[in-house]
């Protein structure tokens, strides 16, 4: 092969795929049709690694990989959809089930939301942990939208998108650990912040923790697609 | 884009001169957000959003994100301490000479918890990760000073001289 | 400055500590100082003005037995006195050049008897703040060697051959990570020393940095050298502010000998050092979290690789060893890799220091060659249990670590003999339990501050911890059920596979090897509510969410 450097073969689930030097194994593994979980993971935004979700086996290593950030080698071969992997994704989605409060039923993204759709894909039936059911905040001072803390589930996907895409960098995370929050400018009302109202954070959360006043239930699906869009159209410029 | 100034001095209290000093240091450079916040602790005793709002403006780095350092890391406390501090070292071998008795013997005597200062300024309650002191265990810090082998009796006393100050 | 010059500074030193007729050295360390180490210092200067005797009086760090402290070592006989205090300060300087004082005298010498000391080799005969004194026990004597006569590839070749592997915790081999960050390209490269020295229950690199700082700055920059690096950041705890102003204090006298600075010692190599302070963040031990902190963020840890050898601080190529590797440095230049690899087991090179703290007699300080028997460790240099009390269990590497029962006691000191026993070398931690310790009450112990001190960044780190803390409070008070052990015991897995950073991925270690060692206990909490060692109270049970 004359470019032989630049691409790579390797074997995803048993499927013998190519791809260029420097994807990454979800996006590779994406084009070829084969579905990969993932959660704090958004195109158009840095990766974290965080949510775990998408961790997948090679074979030679025991160590479990996040596809969105391993970068492919040549003739590697990945495990998306082993019997470890889905313990594990099942135990993740339990865990995120149970520290706050998620119940559907009573959310404004019933339907809409991407930890439901996972909770079902991944066959999750019910929760064995106990619910820690933290007492936390509502902030509705802003204008057009409400946080709502107890559907958060820390993928700071709206961190992400205000400080790379919006340049305001309002979001960010504070304390640390099971105690960790997010937060706009100094801890301070959404509705007082040097928010720019621009609403991207609330089309990418994944859950029903950031959500537009104007609609209810199932009203409310988000469109976290425009991203993509977004950073080739300002590329383009 | 017109330049970038340095807000001014929150206050005329001289510390700020201080904590401008570090940044001063640092070139301003983002990365000394928290070599500055260590100023602000030291200066002040503890860290106020007026200081975080102050250094995060000065060194350009988003509100938000100086609060997340701030709140990140347990060695700055966003309330100002007690006149004075007791300090409970909670690691593993104090812990497991008995640590968490006086932790809760403390608790007791003062009415509150530990992270907490009591209502009248007196006395604040911490606890720490070790201090390095283990062979000693169990350990106590009194406003920074170094006691080993403490017995419930001896901290209780040590409290007591501090409450009727 | 050249080896000659050198040379004369430790001939003054020696001239001038020739003009005293007696050396006391006293141990200034935090446990030794807590028991008024001051005060006896003071005491025994007057002491000698008031007798005529020329006596020099150092202070100097800690000297490892601290259970006997105050401790200080009483001239070239090497005669160490324990428990001193300022009353003892006349008798002790009456005694000089005679019979040396019996009640003070301590008999230690099986404890220090099966102890090599490589790194602790200065700790008690230097002061700390004098650079003369470190030079005169041929202190920066290595740093010229590399730098008038060694290439760079020589440095690294040498440590490799050393075989020395990384004293933090995971024993990754020192010169390879070396020989990586020397062949990154880049023209700008850091040197980071950790001495974020987290671990519960473990002080020996704040006995290196307290008692011996410029060790540490001289391994920093003989790799410096090695690397191609130019600048360097020491990352230390805030908690430890007297380590924090020895080392300054010693960054200022090297800078002052041109030993740190531009064009070290007449050679074009130049490097210089920088203190960053800690802020109370165990996880900022893990080197990408390490790295965010020094950037001034918030200390979470990012997916390796890229590795910081390639991309580290500021995304520039960056050699991250932990204090006590960097201290070996300078005895591996001078004596050799081979007088190196010569000690210690067939693949953990060379010696450690552990703190020995918990239910032991001798608490304290030892550095010991690696392969040596853990009994010989708890029973012979630990004096055993005291009060009467069995030995229950030996925990090592904190709360990456796991609980060692008495049944293994007879397997060597090594990475990988502590990896097979479920626990981990760790930086050096190791607290000894008798029968008066709950393993659950332990294990739940070390979930409480992995879950405090999880960053929070990966979900099962951040929830994993405090649902396991949920269950062994259940557990230790005596609500729990087998099904809340089996689920238990499914988290550790979880938690230990997937999450993202070293901290979430060993925070089940102490439950997984308690289980492993002392299931009955668990039983005894679970099935018959009583918990054998006492600890436990099954009075209140009270639902507890962390």
């Amino acid at each position: 092969m004359s470019n032989g450097d630049d691409v790579k073969t390797l074997i995803i689930d048993d499927q013998e795929v190519s791809a260029r030097r420097g994807q990454t194994i979800l996006e590779v593994a994406r084009e070829n049709g084969i579905n990969i979980p993932t959660l704090c993971h958004l195109e158009g935004l840095s990766s974290v690694g965080a949510c775990r979700l998408c961790l997948v086996e090679i074979k030679g290593s025991n160590k479990l990989l996040p596809a969105c950030i391993a970068t492919v080698f040549e003739s590697m071969e990945v495990s998306t959809d082993t019997e470890r992997l889905r313990k594990h994704r099942r135990t993740i989605l339990e865990l995120l089930f149970a520290e706050r409060n998620h119940i559907c039923s009573v959310c404004v993204s019933n339907g809409h939301c991407e930890l439901q759709t996972l909770a079902q894909e991944q066959g999750l039936t019910h929760i064995r942990l106990p619910y820690r059911n933290p007492n936390l905040p509502v902030d509705a001072s802003h204008e057009r939208f409400t946080v709502d803390h107890n559907r958060c589930i820390l993928c700071t996907r709206c961190v992400r998108v205000c400080a790379e895409i919006e340049g305001a960098h309002v979001w960010d995370v504070m304390g640390r650990g099971i105690n960790c929050m997010v937060i706009t400018d100094l801890h301070e009302e959404w509705g007082s912040s040097t928010c720019t109202r621009c609403g991207k954070c609330v089309q990418v959360c994944p859950t029903g923790a950031l959500f537009d006043k104007g609609k209810i239930g199932s009203e409310h699906p988000k469109y976290p697609d425009f991203l993509p869009y977004l950073n080739l159209m300002r590329e383009a410029r | 884009m017109s330049a970038l100034t340095s807000p001014p001095l929150p206050s005329d209290d001289k510390r700020w001169k201080i904590v401008n000093g570090t940044m001063r240091k640092n070139g301003y450079a983002r990365h000394a957000l928290i070599e500055t916040l260590h100023t602000v602790q030291s200066s002040f005793g503890y860290l106020d959003d007026d200081a975080i709002r102050f250094v995060a403006r000065s060194l350009r780095v988003p509100l938000s994100q100086a609060y997340g350092v701030a709140t990140f890391y347990h060695y700055f406390s966003l309330k100002p301490p007690g006149k004075h501090t007791v300090t409970v070292c909670a690691g593993t071998a104090c812990y497991i000479k008995g640590a968490d008795k006086l932790i809760a013997a403390a608790e007791k005597r003062l009415g509150i918890q530990q992270g907490q200062t009591t209502s009248d300024g007196q006395v604040s309650l911490m606890t720490a990760r070790c201090v390095g002191a283990c062979s000693r265990a169990p350990v106590l810090l009194c406003d920074g000073e170094v006691s080993g082998e403490m017995s419930r009796e001896q901290m209780i006393e040590q409290l007591e001289r501090w409450t009727v100050e | 400055m050249n080896i000659e010059e050198l040379e004369q500074i430790a001939e003054g030193v020696r001239q001038e500590n020739a003009q005293y007729d007696y050396e006391v050295n006293v141990c200034m360390d935090l446990a030794c100082a807590s028991q008024g180490a001051d005060k006896l210092r003071e005491a025994l200067v007057q002491a000698a003005e008031a007798s005529g005797k020329k006596v020099l009086i150092r202070r100097t760090g800690c000297m490892g037995p601290c259970s006997h402290g105050p401790l200080i070592r009483v001239d070239h006989a090497d005669t160490l006195y324990r428990k001193v205090n300022a009353g003892h300060a006349e008798s002790i300087v009456n005694s000089l050049g005679g019979e040396p004082v019996p009640e003070l005298q301590c008999d230690l010498n099986e404890h220090f008897g099966s102890q090599v000391r490589v790194v602790l080799e200065n700790a008690g005969y230097i002061d700390p703040e004098k650079i003369e004194d470190y030079i005169a026990r041929d202190g920066y004597k290595a740093l010229l060697t590399v730098l008038t006569e060694m290439t760079p590839a020589g440095v690294v070749h040498r440590i490799t051959e050393s075989k020395l592997r990384g004293r933090g915790g995971a024993g990754y081999p020192t010169g390879l990570k070396w020989g990586t960050v020397a062949k990154a390209s880049g023209d700008m490269k850091y040197v980071v020393c950790n001495g974020d020295e987290g671990d519960p229950g473990a002080f020996m690199d704040r006995s290196v940095m307290e008692g011996d700082p410029h060790r540490v700055i001289e391994g920093m920059a003989i790799a410096g050298y090695a690397v191609g690096a130019k600048k360097g950041f020491i990352y230390v705890r805030a908690e430890y502010p007297v380590a924090v102003s020895r080392l300054t204090t010693a960054l200022r006298e090297a800078r002052r000998r041109g030993l740190l600075g531009n064009d070290i010692c007449g050679t074009p190599f130049s490097f210089d050092i920088e203190i960053r302070l800690g802020a109370g963040a165990f996880v900022c031990g893990e080197e990408t979290a390490l790295i965010a902190s020094i950037e001034g963020k918030r200390g979470t840890p990012k997916p390796r690789p890229p590795y910081p050898a390639v991309s580290g601080l500021w995304s520039k190529p960056t050699l991250i060893n932990n204090v006590e590797t960097f201290a070996n440095i300078a005895p591996i230049i001078r004596n050799g890799g081979k007088w190196f690899a010569n000690m210690g087991s067939e693949r953990s090179k060379g010696t450690k220091v552990f703190a020995l703290t918990g239910r032991i007699s001798n608490t304290g300080l030892i550095e010991v060659p690696l392969g040596i028997k853990l009994r010989k460790i708890i029973e012979v240099i630990g004096g055993g249990v005291p009060g009467g009390h069995t030995f229950k269990a030996v925990q090592t590497g904190g709360p990456s670590g796991g609980c060692i029962p008495a049944e293994m006691l007879d397997i060597g000191v090594s990475y990988d003999a502590l990896m097979a026993a479920g626990s981990i070398m760790g930086s050096g931690g190791m607290i000894v339990m008798d029968d008066t310790s709950c393993m659950v009450n332990v294990a739940r112990f070390f979930i409480e501050f992995c879950m405090t001190e999880s960053c929070g960044k990966c979900i099962p780190c951040r929830a994993g911890t405090a649902q396991m803390y949920t269950l062994l409070t259940r557990i230790c008070n005596g609500t729990a059920t087998m099904d809340d052990l089996e689920l238990l015991e499914n988290l550790c897995s979880t938690v230990k596979e997937a999450s993202l950073c070293g901290l979430g991925q060993t925070a089940p270690n102490p439950v997984l090897s308690t289980l492993k060692y002392f299931r009955n206990e668990y039983i005894e909490h679970i099935v018959n509510k009583r918990c054998p060692a006492g600890v436990c109270s099954m009075e209140t049970p009270v639902e507890v969410l962390a």
